[in-house]
């Protein structure tokens, strides 16, 4: 039999963009230690919808198996929680104990504008990727996979970076909001690849472009965004997005 | 994607504006800085070199003229960019995220956050204070006019080590520089690695060792630097 817990969160609870927010305390008793902290949120909206006095709480969620980049909490002050290469929805409550008091904020940074609660607007990525972040050929199927041979290496590199699945924890646990590991990952991935080649360097300077006209802070490389991906990128992908761009504009 | 247009290239004064132009021109700015207080450490220890070197090598680097004039104006140019791109920096992470975390927590390796790392724009405000202090007291401080002078092969030169002795004898000065070069070791132990990352020269090979490098030059820059004022000091006790 899973133990039961009780655990107090504070979570932040905001009504609009605009509005302003604060943390509100709650409290539940006879969470699963089985379940994971989304699902602990699950069992929270479902008490506060039956009790009918206040909004569930909003937080974005999809895949709840790390895969998708929809979630992402600060959950007790570091982007995704306390487990290394993990999203939020594979936290668990079993790493907590009874009694457990647990602070749960959103992304904070002021291109990731609150939309709702925990719901942070991360559409300044897309916007990224739009101004570069793909490779434009216009052909049919795909070509026999051993007609592009591609170095081991490169390989490797190109799939590490590919790994990203731009959820933004790197911002959110920037201490500037700097979203050059995200930016650097992106750049990274195509610069390793054949593909990548035609339009490698007008899409450097572009995404970094977007990336400065979104807001984002400048990187200090205190290198905290490595320490909090779900998918352990490392801030090579920032030195290599620097190479690119001084390549792209001195090359 | 649309045909390229002239924003592509961009020129070179928006590419140095750029965030990836800011940080290389810090990191250059700073390795030049970095440098110079290596050679200004390797020349404070040639105080403790035989009969009058640390006098000599004063003297000879005065002699250098125009070659001396135009490191110094470098030095001052690297400053001054190195100084506005970190306000600038430290600015712009304020307006990204204008509220805070209630509760905000470093998660530890393999990021590089540390008491260093967050305290560059600090330890760098008061390296700039000191510097101005520093160089009013010892380069425009009183020299032979003044009679800290001696006659070495025939020639009258500043006695610098008299100065330098007098002044450490005194403990807010002692005591002073010894705080001031333990923030130098904080700031170099950051900025350091830091610069290498920012020039985009580094990759996850070579970070472990670049890590150790910074470390040591960090703590040996500082030693090196606190061992004048220290040895000074006590030993007129």
């Amino acid at each position: 039999m899973a133990q039961t817990m009780t655990i107090h969160f504070k979570i932040w609870r905001q009504s609009g963009p605009d509005a302003k927010g604060k943390l509100v305390d709650y409290t539940l008793d006879n969470l699963n230690e089985d379940m994971s902290f989304l699902e602990a949120l699950d069992v929270l909206n479902e008490a506060l919808i039956h009790k009918g006095e206040e909004d569930p709480v909003e937080f974005d969620n999809d895949c709840r198996e790390g895969i998708c980049g929809s979630c992402g909490l600060v959950v007790g002050g570091i982007a995704h929680g306390p487990m290394k290469a993990t999203a939020v929805c594979q936290l668990h409550m079993r790493h907590y104990k009874d009694g457990d008091t647990i602070v749960v904020e959103p992304f904070r940074a002021e291109a990731f504008p609150i939309i709702k609660d925990l719901v942070v607007d991360r559409s300044a990525f897309d916007r990224i990727i739009a101004a570069g972040g793909y490779v434009s050929v216009d052909t049919g199927g795909a070509p026999d996979a051993n007609s592009l041979p591609v170095p081991k290496n490169d390989v490797d590199e190109a799939f590490d970076f590919a790994t990203c699945i731009g959820c933004g924890a790197c911002v959110a646990s920037c201490p500037n909001a700097s979203a050059s590991l995200f930016t650097g990952a992106k750049i990274a991935h195509l610069a390793h690849l054949p593909q990548g080649q035609a339009e490698r360097k007008q899409r450097v300077v572009r995404m970094v472009d977007q990336m400065q006209a979104e807001g984002f802070g400048d990187c200090s490389n205190h290198g905290e965004c490595e320490a909090v991906c779900p998918k352990q990128i490392s801030i090579a992908a920032i030195a290599k997005m620097r190479r690119e761009y001084l390549r792209a504009v001195f090359g | 994607m649309t045909p390229r247009t002239p924003r592509d290239k961009p020129d070179i004064l928006s590419a140095l504006a750029s965030p990836v132009g800011k940080k290389a021109l810090t990191g250059v700015t700073g390795l030049a800085w970095a440098g110079f207080v290596i050679l200004h450490m390797a020349g404070n220890l040639s105080y403790f070199g035989a009969g009058e070197a640390y006098n000599e090598y004063a003297h000879k680097l005065l002699s250098l003229g125009p070659l001396l004039y135009a490191a110094e104006i470098l030095l001052v140019v690297c400053l001054l960019i190195h100084a506005v791109l970190g306000v600038n920096i430290y600015l712009g992470k304020r307006r990204a995220r204008k509220r805070g975390y209630d509760v905000y927590r470093s998660a530890g390796r393999p990021g590089m956050q540390s008491p260093s790392s967050r305290s560059m724009i600090l330890t760098g405000v008061v390296l700039l204070v000191f510097l101005v202090i520093h160089i009013k007291s010892f380069k425009f401080g009183p020299g032979i006019a003044e009679g800290y002078s001696l006659l070495a092969e025939g020639e009258q030169i500043r006695d610098l080590k008299r100065l330098v002795t007098e002044k450490f004898q005194h403990p807010l000065y002692a005591f002073g520089y010894t705080g001031v070069m333990i923030l130098l070791g904080f700031h170099l132990r950051h900025g350091a690695w830091s610069a290498l990352q920012s020039l985009g020269a580094m990759n996850r090979r070579l970070a472990p060792l670049v890590y150790g490098i910074a470390a040591a030059l960090a703590v040996g820059v500082a030693v090196g630097f606190v061992a004048l004022p220290l040895y000074i000091y006590f030993s007129a006790l």
